[in-house]
């Protein structure tokens, strides 16, 4: 905790495309150390591209994300759960033991401490005496809880969540918001992924909203207006087929 | 018939049997871990398809050297890898998916294999190539099998933990930057290669992969985490060699169908009964317990 690394995270005109066509059109973005922020938008409106060009795991078409001299593990990362293949024959514990990735890595053993460690994730998030269980075994809610204790592991200074309560009821989705909010209160960063908006405008004190391009961004009772949402929509539903290359000089004019 | 003379005498009184089990026994050691990793990365049938892309490698070794496990497998390793390296390719830089491109592939090596046989050797050539002859195994392919074995075991544990984790949540190890997983990838395709090659000499090109996927898939049926599906695929393995080896010499049949028949009675056992969710235990009603 002590050693949390601080800095900014810097979007600048950033393009991220598919099939040359752009998933994320020239946004450029910042997100303040310790800062709490939800990215909203229709569906394709490039949230997840956003995440993950963050992380690195997207190559941009131009314009770059700047991290500042934050590490791989400094940046934790929750994708959206299909990714993840849930009959895999794993143990809870074992799941949750990846956390400590960035400390033991590929050969380094997982002592009793780190074990303690594990254990302590699990019930902060409610399941204490899980370790044992097959993931398999789990709801999609307590799998979800499972990956939140992951994360707790992994102790980075930021951390990313896409869409982290898809289909999470609302008992549970309380207790990882508490969890989020605990992030906060230590400083670090977080953006997540997120589709209710009442939710955000609770627990979010700042929005970036995004519908391939930046629509707006800043604290959330400013963003989330009617009329920037209605603008939103309009510009994610918009797909052209046969759409001209976009030319810089023509953005700047 | 005593039990003696039925399990212990054929390998207590010639040579060549206690030759082939142990050949088994060392096949096995290598290909049961192997094979529950492909099994997990849902491979199975690309390790099917590489047996078979290593066909023209194996051919043009056997057409230089004859049964030599050496040039056999050398060869076998050139094809298996090109075949896996292209397909690997093929895949991260095109829309086509990894079974598609494996399919393209190994379809044209299978056939270049099947054509340099047929025109340059016989057809008892082509019988050895694809069947193998486990009973005549000699000192230096045990030593190449054994040390296939050994290697692969070796390899799996350095390679192990980031080999699971990518299989099972690879956007997990992308993230953290546990190294570029595409690398353990393509490290672990080599092991299934050279378990291949190991396989020729016993079971033949076209069913080394069995004592590989046969075992995997019936120990999903008996073990919950990857290292115990892993002994339990290897202990399968071991049983199906020592007994299709006694039904072959009893019965006198060939040694690699029988080998492979057996773990095939292995897996549908297995599937039949198996602790883990084998199809007997739906059919047995037990009172569920207290929520």
């Amino acid at each position: 905790m002590a050693g949390l690394r601080l800095a900014p995270i810097e979007v600048r005109d950033l393009t991220v495309a598919y099939d040359r066509h752009p998933a994320v059109h020239h946004v450029t973005c910042r997100f303040e150390p310790g800062s709490l922020t939800a990215v909203v938008g229709p569906n394709g409106a490039g949230k997840s591209t956003l995440i993950k060009s963050i992380v690195g795991l997207l190559r941009p078409a131009e314009g770059r994300v700047s991290v500042g001299d934050l590490k791989r593990r400094d940046i934790a990362y929750l994708p959206q759960q299909a990714d993840i293949d849930r009959s895999f024959p794993i143990t809870v514990a074992d799941t949750v033991a990846l956390g400590h990735w960035a400390r033991v890595g590929i050969f380094r053993a997982i002592g009793r401490p780190l074990r303690d460690k594990v254990a302590e994730a699990l019930s902060a998030v409610g399941l204490e005496g899980f370790e044992q269980r097959p993931i398999g075994s789990l709801s999609s809610g307590q799998f979800q809880r499972v990956l939140f204790a992951r994360l707790l592991l992994q102790d980075a200074g930021v951390i990313l969540l896409d869409e982290p309560f898809n289909a999470i009821d609302a008992r549970t989705t309380q207790d990882l918001l508490d969890l989020i909010g605990r992030w906060h209160g230590e400083k670090r960063t977080v953006i997540a992924v997120l589709h209710d908006m009442d939710q955000v405008r609770q627990h979010f004190p700042d929005t970036l909203l995004l519908a391939r391009e930046l629509v707006a961004n800043g604290p959330t009772p400013d963003c989330l207006t009617a009329a920037n949402l209605l603008a939103a929509r309009r510009m994610s539903e918009r797909w052209q087929d046969d759409a001209a290359v976009c030319a810089p000089e023509k953005r700047r004019a | 018939m005593t039990l003696w003379s039925l399990l212990v005498a054929p390998f207590a009184d010639f040579a060549f049997m206690r030759r082939a089990l142990v050949a088994c026994f060392a096949l096995a050691l290598g290909c049961g871990p192997v094979g529950v990793l492909l099994m997990l990365r849902r491979m199975s049938l690309i390790g099917d398809a590489m047996s078979h892309a290593v066909l023209p490698g194996a051919a043009i070794g056997f057409l230089i050297a004859g049964l030599n496990i050496w040039a056999m497998g050398l060869g076998g390793l050139v094809a298996g890898i090109s075949v896996a390296l292209l397909s690997g390719l093929v895949t991260r830089n095109t829309s086509l998916r990894e079974d598609a491109s494996f399919a393209g592939f190994y379809l044209i090596s299978l056939s270049l294999g099947v054509l340099i046989v047929s025109t340059k050797g016989s057809n008892v050539d082509l019988l050895h190539v694809l069947f193998g002859t486990i009973l005549a195994v000699d000192d230096a392919a045990l030593l190449t099998v054994a040390g296939i074995a050994s290697l692969s075991i070796a390899v799996l544990a350095l390679i192990y933990r980031p080999l699971v984790v990518e299989c099972f949540d690879p956007g997990f190890l992308r993230a953290v930057g546990g190294g570029a997983g595409s690398i353990f990838h393509v490290v672990f395709l080599v092991l299934v290669v050279v378990n291949l090659v190991a396989g020729f000499q016993a079971l033949g090109t076209l069913m080394a992969v069995g004592l590989m996927m046969l075992p995997a898939a019936a120990s999903r049926f008996w073990a919950r985490d990857v290292w115990s599906m892993a002994a339990v695929s290897i202990g399968v393995a071991m049983l199906s060699g020592w007994i299709g080896l006694l039904v072959s010499y009893h019965r006198d049949l060939p040694s690699g169908p029988a080998i492979m028949i057996t773990a095939g009675v292995a897996y549908v056992v297995s599937i039949v009964v198996g602790r883990e969710g084998g199809i007997i235990w739906r059919y047995m009603p037990r009172r569920h317990l207290e929520a």
